[in-house]
């Protein structure tokens, strides 16, 4: 036991749970219009409620607990039976068992939480909740089993993924792109842009992702040492090449930077990055972040144009096109002269991670994709996933919460 | 009596109130409005998606006025927000039929100044 790693731990749980709320639910509260944004509020903050709840009952024992053919955890340690002070050398030797595990419980918040970016909106809020309840039991907590987990088959197939570029960011990207072609576009998304109500809120809620981020990524050494402060580097390094490269080609393709571009390009720079933080070179990370703009900004402007899904604030074109890309990334760049618990990547002389990072993605988003096709049918069929018309050009703060987020008079 | 409806650029708001306290007309009304004419609007860009002719601001005034002080309010509202350029706006005179001053139950001409 080490109290350096403890203290560590703790404070990034800390920092993770500022991801979500406020650093999440005000980035996309911004970008939506005035008469939703006390929704998305709403379900940042509910999802925080609920999936703790639901990780300390059982969702920790099906994603960590004793293995059950590499495909999830069996419920023996559900009520967090036999999760305690003392340390599971398994996941991490120098903390408290239950230290652990809260660090977990907010990676288990923040990926439903990602999807609230495809269906915003235009979400019943019943459906939603049963939504993400059925979603992190089914999706995320055998993901993460498979790729974090004492037995899992991606990890024992060698697939790596530092701080969740797989179990983050690609099973929430998928599952937002298979949700919004599922859920259809919102009206009106044809005629013209929907315009952001609140950019300054965006721009706050990114830097609260920013910031939270060194908690995901640096906490994800479960460590105070170097490769947390390695990772802490890699993190603000590609966060910082993508917001300015994103900022770059608007200039180019524009002729003017925007902030909401400058800030999108950063977060995408952080996704990207995630999986690949604790095992690359910061000198790599410049790239990481490059390409990460390159690619989400090819996703979000041009893409979902041309294809015609509304995946309203981009929660595919920046969180599951840079998980993918990152963990695509972390194949080619990885070394062991960083983190002699990973592999070396294409670069260092084996392709082979390569390969296993790709099919490592490929397999994830197909259960990801398939398992939310699923789980949207049963949800559509029992409560009906979309509000009806009337209800969404209201708005859903005053037709599923009976509340305005502004006055117009007092 | 005649009510005269401005619509104006906002940053010529400052010079049009000059030019109208020099002739002597006092009391308006302001409210920031939205509009477009044949300026057409701005674009804006959102992660890429262009809106083309969004609607500008604009701000909006209300005079009411007697008979004498209808042409040197026109003239002071066109001195002070003219450049020259489309985009300066409109001013519209319509009649008006009654004034009443709530505080002392004033009508008419009296009421209006």
């Amino acid at each position: 036991m080490n109290s350096g790693d403890t203290a560590w731990v703790l404070m990034s749980t800390a920092l993770v749970l500022l991801m979500t709320i406020p650093g999440l639910a005000f980035f996309y509260g911004g970008l939506v219009r005035r008469k939703n944004v006390l929704s998305i509020l709403m379900q940042c903050f509910i999802i925080l409620c609920v999936i703790s709840l639901q990780w300390i009952l059982f969702g920790y024992s099906l994603a960590f607990g004793p293995d059950f053919h590499g495909l999830i955890g069996n419920l023996s340690w559900a009520g967090l039976k036999g999760v305690g002070f003392l340390p599971n050398a398994d996941y991490a030797a120098t903390i408290p068992h239950i230290v652990f595990m809260i660090f977990q419980m907010m990676f288990a918040v923040i990926t439903p939480a990602l999807i609230i970016g495809a269906y915003a909106e235009r979400v019943k809020f019943p459906a939603f909740l049963l939504f993400t309840i059925l979603w992190a039991t089914f999706v995320y907590d055998p993901l993460a089993h498979w790729v974090w987990g004492t037995g899992g088959w991606l990890k024992n197939m060698g697939a790596l993924d530092f701080a969740g570029g797989i179990v983050v960011h690609v099973s929430s990207g998928i599952s937002a792109l298979v949700l919004a072609i599922m859920l259809g576009k919102r009206i009106g998304y044809n005629h013209r842009p929907i315009r952001p109500h609140n950019l300054p809120f965006t721009v706050l809620g990114a830097a609260l992702l920013w910031f939270g981020w060194f908690g995901f990524n640096a906490g994800s050494a479960l460590a105070a040492n170097g490769i947390a402060a390695n990772a802490f580097l890699t993190t603000n390094t590609a966060a910082a090449a993508a917001g300015l490269t994103w900022a770059i080609i608007e200039w180019w393709q524009n002729e003017t930077p925007t902030i909401l571009g400058t800030v999108t390009g950063a977060v995408a720079g952080l996704a990207t990055v995630t999986a690949a933080s604790g095992f690359i070179n910061p000198m790599n990370a410049i790239f990481v972040g490059i390409a990460a703009a390159a690619l989400c900004y090819t996703f979000v402007a041009i893409v979902k144009t041309k294809l015609g899904y509304d995946d309203s604030l981009d929660a595919f074109g920046v969180h599951g096109v840079g998980g993918a890309l990152g963990t695509i990334f972390l194949g080619l760049f990885c070394e062991k002269a960083i983190n002699a618990a990973g592999n070396n990547g294409f670069l260092f002389g084996n392709p082979k991670q390569l390969f296993i990072q790709c099919l490592a993605v490929v397999v994830s988003s197909v259960f990801a994709a398939v398992m939310t096709w699923l789980i949207f049918k049963i949800v559509d069929a029992l409560i009906g996933m979309r509000v009806d018309e009337k209800n969404e050009i209201v708005g859903l703060d005053l037709t599923e919460q009976s509340e305005a987020a502004y006055t117009v008079i007092e | 009596m005649k009510l005269i409806i401005a619509i104006i650029q906002p940053h010529k708001l400052e010079s049009v109130k000059r030019e109208m306290e020099a002739v002597d007309v006092n009391l308006m009304t302001v409210t920031n409005v939205l509009g477009q004419g044949r300026q057409k609007g701005v674009t804006e860009i959102y992660r890429g998606a262009k809106e083309a002719g969004g609607l500008l601001n604009k701000v909006r005034l209300d005079i009411a006025v007697n008979e004498d002080f209808v042409e040197p309010t026109i003239s002071a509202i066109t001195r002070g927000a003219h450049t020259g350029s489309v985009g300066d706006g409109k001013i519209f005179v319509v009649e008006l039929t009654e004034c009443i001053r709530i505080s002392n139950a004033e009508r008419g001409s009296k009421a209006i100044g």
